[in-house]
Formats: structure tokens, C-alpha cells, sequence
């Protein structure tokens, strides 16, 4: 708010603002445990990514299609944008003014990591399920 | 978007220059911020050269000597003078800091350079108008809340829960944290900052009060108090050495303790 848009609103009134949203909690929480889950994951995603690279096309397919490499990176996959999505969005709420600026932003990331989180996970379970055509 | 660049008339241009008083043995340059809004003038860097040796240690003691001695225009804001009411914090050498615990000695670098503390509108000088900032810690209401009857006695507390307190209790609310803050130089209108939260804190923690959820309640909020993103310059400036950084961890942990 800018010192003309004050205007006779008293300093206390222009702290309070529209008072306490009343969440936040549960994104703090859901930060701290993907990320914690991303740990093991991150590690274990690199370490099968460079076994996999050295193998060739085939072995990847093979790799993916074992239920356990299926499940974990889908769990990554999902993690990793949820996590994303819960960055990029205080990243944002930091840096960009404007209701309609900030909400279209917010929209934004929110469907480009569903997606994203979604096409991984097509792809995953197509090759899993289906193998490589 | 974030304002990067400054408005056209809050580039500081340079300033006027005064020569050292002739005879003068320890000289040392200070470049001192000036600006008066309600001139047509941008403001300006005025450079001092200052017979060290004719003031005293501290900042403070420099500035007062420089109003006394050589320019009366000179406006800053002083009371106790020994790091107890908050008065004369300020930005020296790119730092914020109280002018009165600041010797001039220990601060790096040649001339010194010194503006009124960051992103706060500026009433005169090295004076930022704080109106907001105290309105921010009347808002967390940092007065004991009951509803029990008041005790015949005091309200009584253990010697361990008033340890708690320490720590807390000390900040004198000079603002030197939350203006040091980026997160509060972006949202400052709705980030409560360091200095407030440090003082909610206090409160939540306090034995005799009753009103924890409703504090709780007030503080839940992505900006009022997770704009927090552990940046630690609030630790790191602190004149009275405490750390707010610690207390908002506290405060979101409190918060996670209330749901799981």
C-alpha cells in the first residue's frame, strides 16, 4: 500500500490489514516432509538415473518395468513437484505485487506442476504397465 | 514486480564537503545521508572530515560532534546514549546498528558511511519514520491477556519460566532486525518482521498468559509470520546480540505442535 492509498486508515488498522488468514500450517508442514522424503529419493533417483544411463534403452525399459523402480520414481516425481509447487508459490507471494498479478501467477504454477506431476506419472506406469513400443 | 531500481527522486546525488578544522591531527571522513522530504531536493551524501581526536569513541559521539561543531542542520535522533532506548539506530558502514554502542574505530573500510536505517520513509536525515513498525508490535497486543480473576498477589511464575523469558525480553525495538530484513523490504505492510514476531514470542511463552491459541491464531498467516525464510540478518545486527530468527522458528514450531 502506497502513503496516498492510506490515506486516514491509522497505523494500527494498516498493520492489522485484513487480519491473520488462518492457514499457513499446513504448507510449512508439507514443505518439511516432502522435502524430508525427497532426501532418499533425490539420492536414489541419481544413483539408478547413472546405472541406467550406462545401460542403454532396453535396460532402462527393463528397469522401470520392476514394480519397486516404478513405484519409487513415481513417488519422486510426485514429491518433487509438490515440493516445487510449494516453493515457486512463496517465491511469488515474495515477489509479485498485485491481486491479479500474484493470483494468475499462483493459478499458474499450481496447473504447470500438476501437469508436470501428472505426465511423469503417465509415463511411468506406460512403460511399467505397458513396456516400450 | 518488485521495485528494483530507485524512483527518480530518491537518487542520492553528492553532497557538500567539510574540510577538517585546520590543525586537526586524527582526521577521518564520514559520509552522512541528507534528505528533506518536504524540500524539492533529492537527497544527498555530505562528506565530513573530522578532527577524530576532538569527540569521542562511538558514532554518536562523532555525529554530535559534527551538529555542535560544524553543521546544526544535521538531524538525528539520540536519547540515552548507551544502548538502552533504541533511539539512534542507523545504517554505519552498510550495517544497521545504534550510533551510541558503534565505535567508529571497528567499523571497516575508509570513509564511513552512514543513512538512516533501510526501507523506511525517512523524515528527516538519519530519522526513518517508524510509525508502521510500532503499529506492527501494537498489533500482536504485547500486554499480559487473562480472563481468571486477578490474584490478590502478582500472578505468580516459577524461576524457570521466567527463564524463558530471557533472551526475549532485552530487545528495545530500535528496528535494527526487521529493517535489515529483505522479506520485510518487500511485504513489509504485511510481514510482521523479526522485532514484532520476537515480541510475540515473548508472549506465547509466557507462563502467566492465557491467551496462547488466540496469539496463535492471530500470527497463522503465510505473511505475517511465513515470510520468515531464515534469511539471519535479523541475528546478525541485533545491538543487544539477541536472535529473532530463533524465537519465529519457536513460534512455527509451536505452530506445528498445535496439529500434530
Amino acid at each position: 500500500m502506497t502513503a496516498s492509498s492510506a490515506g486516514f486508515r491509522t497505523p494500527l488498522s494498516r498493520a492489522r490489514g485484513l487480519g491473520s488468514a488462518r492457514h499457513g500450517v499446513g504448507h510449512f508442514i508439507a514443505d518439511r516432509v516432502t522435502g524430508l522424503a525427497l532426501i532418499p529419493l533425490s539420492i536414489w533417483a541419481a544413483y539408478a538415473g547413472l546405472k541406467v544411463a550406462a545401460g542403454g534403452y532396453v535396460v532402462a525399459v527393463e528397469w522401470l518395468a520392476r514394480p519397486l523402480n516404478a513405484v519409487l520414481l513415481g513417488l519422486f516425481v510426485v514429491a518433487g513437484f509438490v515440493h516445487l509447487r510449494l516453493a515457486i508459490q512463496v517465491v511469488i507471494e515474495d515477489y509479485i505485487e498485485g491481486f491479479v498479478a500474484k493470483s494468475a501467477a499462483l493459478i499458474a504454477n499450481y496447473f504447470v506442476c500438476v501437469l508436470g506431476a501428472a505426465l511423469g506419472v503417465f509415463a511411468i506406469l506406460k512403460v511399467a504397465l505397458l513396456g516400450a513400443f | 514486480m518488485v521495485q528494483l531500481a530507485l524512483p527518480k527522486n530518491s537518487r542520492v546525488g553528492k553532497g557538500r564537503h567539510y574540510p577538517a578544522p585546520k590543525g586537526a591531527k586524527r582526521v577521518k571522513t564520514f559520509r552522512i545521508y541528507r534528505y528533506d522530504p518536504e524540500g524539492s531536493d533529492n537527497p544527498r551524501w555530505d562528506t565530513y572530515d573530522v578532527d577524530v581526536g576532538a569527540c569521542g569513541p562511538m558514532l554518536l559521539d562523532v555525529l554530535i560532534h559534527i551538529k555542535n561543531t560544524v553543521d546544526p542542520t544535521l538531524t538525528f535522533r539520540r536519547s540515552c546514549r548507551e544502548g538502552v532506548c533504541g533511539s539512534c539506530a542507523m545504517n554505519v558502514g552498510g550495517r544497521n546498528t545504534l550510533a551510541c554502542t558503534c565505535g567508529w574505530e571497528d567499523v571497516p573500510g575508509g570513509a564511513i558511511q552512514v543513512s538512516p536505517l533501510p526501507s523506511q520513509p525517512v523524515v528527516k536525515d538519519l530519522v526513518p519514520d517508524l510509525t508502521l513498525f510500532y503499529a506492527q508490535y501494537a498489533s500482536i497486543e504485547p500486554w499480559l491477556h487473562t480472563e481468571t480473576p486477578q490474584p490478590q498477589t502478582e500472578w505468580k511464575q516459577s524461576i524457570e519460566d521466567r527463564a524463558k523469558l530471557d533472551g526475549l525480553y532485552e530487545c528495545i525495538l530500535c528496528a535494527c532486525c526487521s529493517t535489515s530484513c529483505p522479506s520485510y523490504w518487500w511485504n513489509g505492510e504485511k510481514y510482521l518482521g523479526p522485532a514484532t514476531l520476537l515480541h510475540a514470542y515473548r508472549w506465547l511463552i509466557d507462563s502467566r498468559d492465557e491467551a496462547t491459541g488466540e496469539r496463535l491464531d492471530a500470527l497463522e498467516d503465510p505473511f505475517k509470520l511465513y515470510r520468515c525464510h531464515t534469511i539471519m540478518n535479523c541475528a546478525q545486527v541485533c545491538p543487544k546480540g539477541l536472535n529473532p530468527a530463533k524465537a519465529i522458528a519457536e513460534v512455527k514450531k509451536l505452530m506445528v505442535e498445535r496439529v500434530v
